[in-house]
């Protein structure tokens, strides 16, 4: 990569240089260099990087699973073995089924991820499909399409969630269409604000001129722009979607067993919870630490979009 | 070049109806420069705006090279005339590099040779490679406004409209930016039409002018006669005035 | 009645500090002074640095920086405050923000009036309806009660000014007051603001971009550049300065008498930002 290097008098060259180059060379080391300028400017912010150290964590964990444990291990059924204290066997214990807590936590994380790419497949294209066209055009269309927005803000989550349950079984899969269903409307209506503060601007007239279609004006001109704020949106929203994950395998609607969900846990754990705490408790602080991670990540990308919030 | 007859832009209707523009008439020969002048509100820039096919409410007929224009363009009618804007800040989008910029249009009319049509157009506004990938954030004023000028000649229009280029610019920028639209009309051959509240920019770059106030042409005039202060009405001489500076009375 | 000797201010960046203004010097009496250069000549944060106005982070140094009797150097916020109205003011470009949106431009006025000269609020409405007719504004009663937004961008530097003026300050500084504005009301409000300076004895600087303006319209013109004063000189003598970025920027200048094919353009020498002043 250095050797694109633009020599700046009294500045090492080295890939530092390179990214902060004022004068770049092509668009990828213009890219990159503002993305590291960014991260310059996050990396300042201990509280984000806690959340960023977190949330890696989490996906550190989902990918190594196999590698610290086993899947037969998260499922194997030990009765003699069950609801033993920390050991050396058993790092967490195990549940009232015999089965090594820390081992079911650490593929909880790959569940927890599907989760999470699950509902951010779904909400982003649907909030910005809806929003981005409904700002741009305004009218009737805008009125329409705001009105569905509308209809679908109306629905209650968990009662949707239930229906779905009762519909199409319960399983973890429909859990997460029911809460991306509901979830999707604010990231209508974030991008429609955001489009519509930035239609009249002078460049989309420009491009209009230039003879840009409309979709070409959206996904080239306003969707950059309105990205940020719906990633960060996403990303806070993020916890609260965990948790209701979490809720609905509590309730046994979302993941059913044996696969190692950190709510359906909790939930099995709680009839020991006085005598054997750790059954419940090791699931319960995994998904308090991720949700914590995912808010502190949010609020970090957050000041480094908008210095002035900060 | 340009011909408008009796082009009328009117919003609301009824006690609310407001003219922006009413009853405007232009013709400008094709290698021309003409200017509009007038203040806020006077339709200056409404008259350019319909010209550029940006308000659909616009009647009265616009002919562009011979040719009368519905309110539907065609992607050669586009190419044909490309406009500058006032605000340099305003009028780059933050987040693409001037390579981006630059490229979007040649992408848009599938002309090919993006690069060098790209650095071919930079150099013609007098912007080195090394401007190339910087964000608008990373230019001086007047730097995005010759990024706005590129943009415009990429697709090699005929006509340029120009809405205040000038005017959020220091005087010094100002005068380099108006020596390069000097230089790129007698090179190219190009027609402008360009809008103004500064009298003596207007004069500098253009023979013909119109004086407008209101939403209507009060006075047609020449740079010459201007120079001379030879006015027909109270209003331009009103504005001639204005630009000599404050008279103690 | 203002002097300004070595005004300094500097700017923390993540780059080390950033020299806005550097050895400024000049003093202001019954006159109407011009300060006039280009963006980020350092003009605005020098008219910022007398009021007090500019924000923490910034440090102002100076040999000497006062009022009259009054040293301004490291005054208290309470002090300048206390000051700011009733002995200097400030009109701004755009009236619009530095109205307050929520109350009516008469009562405003009449507040400032009350605030600084604890009149009773019939003393203060009245010395306001004086002040808004001052202004030349031709119906004061019915603007009285008007909100910022509903009166137009003439009217409402008119009243900013009114506001400004109501306590008889010694010394106003008007930063761009005019650029927001057509020309032909430009005028009109300048013929004002130069009638209620010279009737009341106050000292005037008039920081612009437009050279022409502060020409015509001041006494005494400084040409600051890259934070520095490069030129003073009598307005009337402008026209024969001798400084070379003086005379780039009025070459530079678009003229209706003079038409060139091309103007010539400024040509800036790096000795200016280490030249000793002329003319001073």
């Amino acid at each position: 990569m250095s050797d694109n290097t633009i020599s700046v008098p009294g500045v090492a060259p080295g890939w530092r240089a390179w990214l902060l180059s004022p004068t770049p060379g092509s668009r990828s080391q213009a890219r990159l260099g503002r993305w590291f300028r960014s991260w310059l400017a996050f990396r300042r912010n201990p509280l984000a990087m806690t959340g960023l150290t977190i949330v890696l964590a989490l996906v550190l964990m989902a990918v190594a699973a196999p590698l610290l444990s086993s899947e037969h291990e998260a499922t194997f059924q030990s009765l003699p073995d069950r609801l033993q204290y920390f050991s050396l066997a058993h790092p967490f214990g195990t549940d009232e089924l015999g089965r090594d807590i820390l081992a079911r936590v650490l593929f909880g994380a790959r569940v927890t991820l599907l989760i999470v790419a699950m509902v951010t497949v779904i909400v982003v294209p649907i909030g910005l499909g809806i929003g981005l066209p409904s700002g741009y055009f305004g009218g009737w269309l805008d009125a329409v399409l705001m009105r569905i927005t509308d209809i679908f803000l109306a629905f209650p989550q968990l009662v949707l969630a239930l229906a779905f349950a009762a519909a199409l079984g319960p399983g973890i899969e429909n859990a997460v269409i029911a809460i991306a269903l509901t979830s999707w409307p604010p990231y209508a209506r974030l991008a429609r604000a955001e489009t519509i503060t930035r239609r009249r601007s002078e460049f989309v007239l420009a491009a209009e001129l230039q003879g840009a279609s409309w979709v070409r004006i959206l996904w080239v001109q306003i969707l950059p722009l309105c990205l940020p704020s719906v990633i960060i949106r996403l990303t806070l929203d993020m916890a609260g979607i965990i948790l209701i994950a979490a809720g609905l395998g509590f309730l046994g609607l979302g993941a059913q067993p044996p696969m190692p969900e950190w709510g359906a846990m909790v939930s099995s754990g709680r009839s020991v919870l006085l005598d054997q705490w750790w059954v419940a408790t090791i699931p319960g602080l995994a998904i308090f630490i991720v949700s914590l991670g995912f808010n502190l990540l949010g609020d970090g990308l957050r000041d480094v979009a908008d210095p002035r919030s900060s | 070049m340009i011909q408008l007859e009796s082009l009328t832009v009117s919003y609301g209707s009824g006690a609310v109806r407001i003219d922006a523009a009413r009853d405007v008439s232009i013709r400008v020969a094709e290698g021309e420069a003409f200017g509009l002048v007038g203040e806020s509100g006077s339709g200056k820039s409404t008259v350019l705006r319909a010209i550029a096919g940006l308000i659909p409410e616009a009647s009265g007929r616009i002919a562009l090279a011979g040719e009368t224009l519905g309110p539907k363009r065609t992607r050669a009618l586009r190419k044909l005339v490309q406009m500058v804007f006032q605000d340099p800040y305003g009028s780059l989008h933050p987040e693409q590099t001037v390579d981006q910029i630059l490229a979007e249009p040649v992408a848009i009319h599938r002309l090919g040779n993006a690069d060098r049509r790209v650095a071919q157009a930079l150099t013609e506004v007098g912007l080195g490679t090394e401007h190339r990938f910087r964000f608008p954030h990373q230019l001086s004023g007047g730097q995005r406004q010759r990024v706005a000028i590129a943009r415009a000649l990429i697709l090699e229009p005929r006509i340029l409209l120009l809405d205040e280029p000038t005017s959020a610019l220091d005087v010094s920028v100002q005068a380099e930016i108006l020596n390069l639209l000097t230089r790129l009309r007698r090179d190219h051959g190009l027609t402008m039409l360009m809008v103004s509240h500064d009298l003596a920019v207007i004069a500098h770059l253009c023979d013909q002018l119109a004086v407008m106030r209101g939403g209507e042409i009060v006075e047609r005039t020449t740079a010459d006669r201007l120079a001379v202060g030879e006015t027909e009405h109270p209003y331009t001489a009103e504005l001639l005035r204005s630009n000599e500076g404050f008279k103690r009375g | 009645m203002l002097t300004v000797r070595d005004l300094r201010v500097t700017f923390p960046t993540d780059r080390g500090e950033f020299v806005a203004v550097r050895d400024v010097s000049f003093s202001l009496g019954r006159e109407r002074l011009g300060i006039v250069g280009e963006s980020g000549s350092g003009k605005s944060t020098t008219g910022r640095a007398i009021m007090g106005l500019l924000p923490p982070a910034a440090r102002v140094q100076a040999a000497e920086l006062s009022l009259g009797k009054t040293d301004l150097r490291g005054l208290a916020p309470r002090d300048y405050r206390h000051l700011r109205g009733k002995r200097m003011a400030m009109v701004l470009q755009d009236p619009r923000y530095a109205l307050n949106p929520s109350i009516s431009v008469g009562r405003q006025i009449a507040e400032t009036h009350r605030m600084h000269l604890h009149s009773t609020r019939k003393a203060a409405r009245l010395a306001a309806l004086e002040m808004l007719e001052a202004v030349q504004i031709r119906d004061p009663q019915r603007v009285y009660d008007l909100y910022p937004h509903e009166v137009s961008g003439g009217m409402g530097q008119r009243a900013m000014i009114a506001m400004m003026l109501i306590a008889d300050p010694e010394i106003l500084i008007a930063d761009e007051p005019t650029s927001a504005l057509d020309v032909t009301v430009q005028l009109q409000i300048l013929t004002i603001l130069d009638d209620l300076v010279r009737s009341r004895g106050m000292g005037l600087i008039l920081i612009s971009h437009n050279l022409h303006l502060v020409a015509s319209f001041c006494d005494r013109v400084l040409v600051m550049y890259a934070g520095r004063v490069v030129e003073n000189c009598p307005a009337r003598e402008l026209s024969e300065a001798r400084h070379p970025y003086t005379r780039g920027l009025l070459a530079a200048l678009p003229s209706l008498t003079h038409r060139r094919a091309e103007l010539p353009q400024l040509r800036r020498d790096p000795a200016w930002l280490t030249d000793e002043v002329a003319g001073t």
